[in-house]
């Protein structure tokens, strides 16, 4: 059994590499006219084995002795046919002028599915992470005399994957409809300040957030208890049982979902419909780099090496866009603020 | 000792083949579009667009692991594998649409 279990792990870390290279391959022959219909096909089926590797050969680490398949497979198919279908029709039907549009509704589909699994980690590693850690033989003494380890790490990518996509949703949904032209362009004064502002909120809730979980653990080694604070959990070997979930956690995550899809919204709004697909672009990293969050949190190379690779060669893309329309990218980016009249007046 | 540095340089240690993956394909997503023609830009984009969605795999993961009575993880799960779905298939789709325009133009 443990013998078959690694075969199916070799097997899909191959498949993860396959697809990988075809990511590079196919953006390579993308960047160039005559094989770039060709790229796209190559990575398209890439990610079609990189997807069903996945559903087949995937194992959930249970704990460091045992692992198990996927479930709710009969779901999963469900959602990726809706998924296709829905992908397709609408695909199939826009018209040519409306692709720049479509585009960013997609990319904003691929941010909340990054905000999704931010929202459903979280959610699970606070239910889960005694029984992760007290699955030890009743031994409490095992774990440590101080406190409970907290995964810092996987906590920081959890939220940088929450914001990320958070950020790059809201913002592509904001540049669809400027380019469907149902948003308006819309500033106000001091908007940059404001803009700045939420930023550092969305970083000191992330801090505050941490460091509210991180004081929330302790251990009482003497008794053989585990005390939660914030959740107010209290365990006694070998019973293992949840009181109550306190809410600050929650409201403070939650919050910080909320703040990432207004600054979001309040990142596009001010910018012009001219300059949509430049931002769209840098969405378009925005939301590779997202994808790549989700790679840490699974260990997952296939995820790190697209996100990364879109998050990278995205940036660079939107840097020559910017300078295809002979314009800098922060030029783009504030120039709604002071130097939108001045450009106004320059193009007129 | 800082108690906050002791677990972040873990996790770096902990992680440092990602970290070279990290460093590695940043260099290799420069590199792959160095000369790019500006009628390729849409496209490019498109099917970078479409390749991010390999977040779908993180959605798969977390719909697979969901216990089938966690119905909040459930309906979040389904939703984000739909709208990863979206993602991939509607992304090259989208680009392949582009491209046959942009190879018939060329033709005429």
């Amino acid at each position: 059994m443990e013998e078959n279990l690694n075969v199916l792990d070799s097997i899909l870390t191959f498949v993860y590499l396959i697809a990988s290279v075809t990511f590079i391959i196919g953006l390579k022959m993308l960047s160039h006219p005559e094989t770039a219909r060709k790229g796209n096909l190559i990575a398209a089926g890439g990610m079609t084995l990189a997807i069903f590797g996945t559903i087949f050969l995937y194992q959930n680490p249970l704990n460091n002795f045992e692992r198990e398949r996927l479930h709710n497979l009969p779901l999963i198919f469900l959602a990726l046919v809706v998924g296709t279908v829905i992908g397709v029709l609408s695909a199939r039907r826009v018209k040519m002028t409306a692709m720049p549009e479509m585009v960013s509704l997609f990319n904003g589909m691929g941010g909340a599915c990054a905000a999704l699994i931010s929202i459903l980690e979280f959610n699970h590693y606070l239910k889960s992470h005694f029984i992760q850690e007290v699955a030890l033989p009743g031994d409490f003494s095992v774990i440590g005399q101080g406190e409970l380890a907290v995964p810092y790490g996987k906590l920081a990518v959890i939220f940088l994957g929450l914001i990320i996509g958070s950020v790059s949703f809201a913002g592509s949904m904001i540049a669809w409809g400027k380019l469907n032209g149902k948003v308006k362009d819309y500033s106000f004064r001091g908007q940059h300040l404001v803009n700045l502002g939420m930023l550092a909120a969305i970083i000191g809730i992330s801090v505050i957030l941490l460091s509210t979980i991180s004081s929330s653990f302790s251990t009482d080694a003497v008794s053989g208890e585990l005390t939660n604070t914030a959740n107010r959990v209290r365990i006694q070997a070998p019973l293992l049982k949840f009181v109550h979930f306190d809410t600050s956690v929650y409201v403070l995550f939650y919050a910080l979902f909320f703040l990432s899809l207004a600054y979001g919204v309040l990142f596009v709004l001010p910018i012009g419909g001219a300059d949509m697909p430049v931002v769209i672009s840098l969405l378009n990293s925005f939301t590779g780099v997202a994808a790549a969050c989700g790679g840490f949190l699974y260990d997952n190379k296939v995820m790190l090496t697209g996100g990364i690779l879109v998050g990278a060669a995205g940036t660079l893309l939107t840097i020559l866009m910017c300078r295809a329309m002979n314009r800098s990218l922060k030029n783009v980016l504030i120039g709604s603020f002071g130097g939108g009249a001045a450009v106004g007046a320059a193009a007129g | 000792m800082n108690p906050l540095v002791n677990p972040v340089v873990e996790w770096i240690a902990n992680n440092r083949e990602m970290f070279y993956i990290v460093i590695l394909m940043i260099f290799v997503g420069i590199e792959i579009i160095g000369r790019v023609p500006s009628v390729l830009h849409t496209p490019l984009m498109s099917g970078a667009n479409a390749i991010h969605g390999v977040v779908i795999i993180g959605a798969i993961i977390v719909m697979g692991s969901a216990k089938s009575d966690d119905y909040f993880a459930l309906t979040l799960g389904f939703l984000a594998v739909v709208l990863g779905t979206l993602n991939v298939v509607g992304g090259f789709v989208v680009t392949d649409r582009m491209l046959e325009m942009f190879k018939s133009k060329k033709k005429k």
